[in-house]
């Protein structure tokens, strides 16, 4: 079960890096886990530490620079590349962040946000620059993303851009709906469907 | 109407489509294995429901699992946690697992095809986004995260909405030295690792009609690499007869039948897709990547790009990347020091990569300052291979025949690369890190990371061959 989520009103966290791979979000030596708590602080976990040890954050990484925070985190096109990890998506969760923005997504990465309440917002590369610059010129600016009304905008200027999101995936979200409770009460079409489409030379 | 491949199977599997949203779209097989499976049979706990369909999922340990002394207990407790909790999730739950120990263990993507179990017209879904292989069959594969993995063992469904369709005919004939893994990285190379983001992919044309299934299934495993959603290959005679005789292949009149059916299962000639991309095989030389995601490879002959070829914004990525490969723009890839070698992974571990590899090796030796570790993709291809005699090629050549297992293609399990140092790997993923914290690795085919283990520098086979 998840939490609905539908306005959020936040600071940003800006990584202005392009074709971030799932593997940089949660480094597979992480996945050994069997829950689904704790990823967040391993996230980016190579990028964020020298030589792996968390007595030594790399300056440079806005995770570690104290200037950024908040529930939004914006990221370079691509983002979500390479591995199905669902861990990715929890990684970020649990670090805190409700939206991720990017001009780009790869597709297993965003259906395994949406399944976890974690909004991937779809921008132009226009406003992707723009949401860059004015976080990176101001770290307090703030972002307002509000589902419902399907719009990104920066407070401060009122600049905004609408982004798409499928009708059903929508509902799920604004009322904390899951696919598998869907799934479940569809048993009987289930069923039906077997019956109909059994091929004779499957057993 | 004229329908694709794709369509083709698409349309046998939706259950229902929901108004302005996904379809409820049928599973035919499931793969699971001990990484993206076990938060998802907690689930099923939680909310009290049985797996729906145990008869049509089939699991196996391969990423945790070491690749030497298999029968002693994995020494890193994490992982033999991981792999005890699949165990017991499968004794509770009633599916049938391929264990380590069991004959047909191995990697996810290399049994299921070995064992018959994929098969032309099916759908077919893992924790794993490489599942794509399976499209080599004319299956719609590929790869889901946990909470899709739960909804597929509760349901034996998904929430799917339909991608565009891409079609890339590759026509022609391959250079010397060239082989499907080349195809594959110029492929990513010509539209980037984004370039098939939400598109199902048909690779078509003469070039892959002539490859063997071995081959097909290196091409639709990377399909991953630019993004796509899933790659395939219509089914045809080379595909029937590796299916044949498996070990869960129809048999009999049945046989007949599902043939009868899977010949049906191709692009109708009008067949509209959203994008096409045509390829020529001569253009293809052997490939290496230079960077750090799979689009970012040249010709071996080939260059780095230099700076000015890189479009400005894309240049701190690009710097970014160059900089943990040590690597300089511009630079030529060839006589690049290598440290490892690593023959293995889902893409390129099956017995036609081993036995190309023994074939070119056969009576050679490995470089001096060089380790070199060939791991098959299955327990079947390790025996296959002792029984033809390959490890004996092997060890002669100084190589070192491993267990099987996805052992240094992700760097979860004891085989990593050292921080820095060189790796020219067979597997599908040079990201940062992948093969080990700071490990810097070039993909290239079994060919040419053969003789980059002969020479100890990144060469062009064809100078060998």
């Amino acid at each position: 079960m998840g939490k609905a989520i539908n306005i959020i009103k936040s600071r940003a966290v800006p990584i202005a890096i392009e074709n971030i791979d799932t593997d940089q979000i949660i480094p597979a030596r992480f996945l050994k886990a069997t829950t689904r708590e704790g990823f967040g602080k391993n996230l980016f976990r190579d990028w964020r530490y020298e030589n792996d040890d968390e007595q030594k954050p790399k300056p440079g990484f806005p995770l570690n620079d104290p200037k950024y925070s908040g529930k939004i985190l914006i990221a370079g096109e691509n983002f979500g590349c390479g591995s199905s990890r669902e861990h990715a998506a929890w990684a970020i969760k649990d670090y805190g962040f409700d939206v991720v923005v990017s001009s780009f997504f790869a597709d297993i990465f965003k259906n395994n946000a949406l399944n976890n309440f974690l909004l991937p917002v779809l921008v132009s590369d226009a406003f992707l620059r723009q949401l860059f610059k004015a976080v990176e010129e101001d770290p307090e600016t703030l972002i307002e993303v509000s589902l419902e009304d399907q719009y990104i905008k920066i407070v401060a200027t009122g600049a905004r851009e609408s982004f798409d999101i499928n009708h059903y995936k929508k509902t799920c979200l604004l009322n904390g709906y899951d696919d598998i409770d869907y799934l479940l009460n569809m048993k009987e079409e289930i069923e039906a469907y077997e019956k109909n489409h059994a091929l004779s030379y499957r057993s | 109407m004229s329908k694709t491949l794709f369509d083709k199977i698409w349309d046998r599997h939706v259950v229902k489509t929901i108004e302005g949203g996904p379809s409820v779209f049928y599973i035919d097989r499931h793969f699971i294995h001990e990484v993206t499976s076990p938060q998802a049979f907690k689930g099923l706990q939680n909310r009290g429901l049985p797996v729906f369909r145990p008869k049509q999922v089939v699991a196996t340990a391969d990423h945790n699992v070491p690749t030497i002394n298999q029968h002693l207990p994995i020494r890193e407790e994490l992982s033999r946690r991981q792999v005890e909790q699949l165990k017991k999730n499968c004794a509770d739950f009633g599916i049938e697992l391929y264990g380590l120990g069991h004959p047909f263990q191995g990697i996810v993507h290399v049994i299921g095809p070995e064992l018959g179990i994929t098969q032309p017209g099916m759908t077919i879904v893992c924790g794993d986004s490489h599942t794509s292989t399976h499209g080599a069959f004319g299956t719609i594969g590929f790869g889901i995260g946990t909470s899709e993995v739960e909804m597929v063992l509760a349901t034996q469904c998904l929430m799917q909405s339909k991608p565009k369709l891409m079609r890339i005919n590759v026509e022609g004939s391959l250079n010397k030295g060239v082989v499907s893994k080349d195809i594959i990285l110029h492929i990513i190379s010509l539209i980037s690792a984004s370039g098939a983001t939400g598109y199902a992919v048909e690779y078509a044309g003469s070039t892959i009609r002539n490859l063997s299934m071995e081959a097909r299934m290196t091409i639709c495993n990377m399909s991953i690499e630019m993004g796509a959603r899933c790659g395939m290959i219509a089914p045809d005679e080379t595909t029937f007869n590796y299916i044949k005789g498996r070990t869960f292949a129809p048999r009999g009149s049945d046989w007949d039948k599902a043939v009868e059916d899977w010949k049906t299962l191709y692009s109708d000639e009008d067949a509209v897709f959203d994008s096409e991309l045509n390829v020529r095989a001569e253009d293809i030389e052997p490939m290496i990547t230079y960077g750090t995601n799979p689009g970012m490879g040249v010709g071996i002959t080939g260059h780095i790009p230099a700076l000015n070829d890189i479009e400005e914004k894309d240049r701190p990525s690009f710097e970014k990347s160059l900089h943990y490969m040590g690597l300089t723009p511009g630079e030529e890839m060839k006589g690049k020091k290598v440290d490892y070698v690593f023959i293995g992974s889902c893409t390129n571990s099956r017995i036609e990569d081993l036995r190309m590899v023994a074939s070119f090796v056969k009576g050679k030796k490995k470089a001096a300052d060089i380790e070199v570790w060939v791991v098959p993709g299955s327990s079947q291809v390790e025996k296959q291979a002792i029984k033809e005699g390959l490890n004996q090629v092997f060890e002669e050549a100084g190589f070192m025949l491993r267990q099987s297992g996805c052992s240094a293609c992700l760097g979860m399990n004891e085989d990593k690369i050292p921080a820095g140092k060189y790796c020219i790997s067979t597997s599908n993923r040079n990201f940062e890190g992948r093969q080990g914290p700071g490990a810097r690795t070039m993909l290239a085919s079994p060919l040419t990371a053969a003789a980059a283990a002969i020479t100890g520098i990144v060469t062009d086979v064809r100078e060998l061959i």
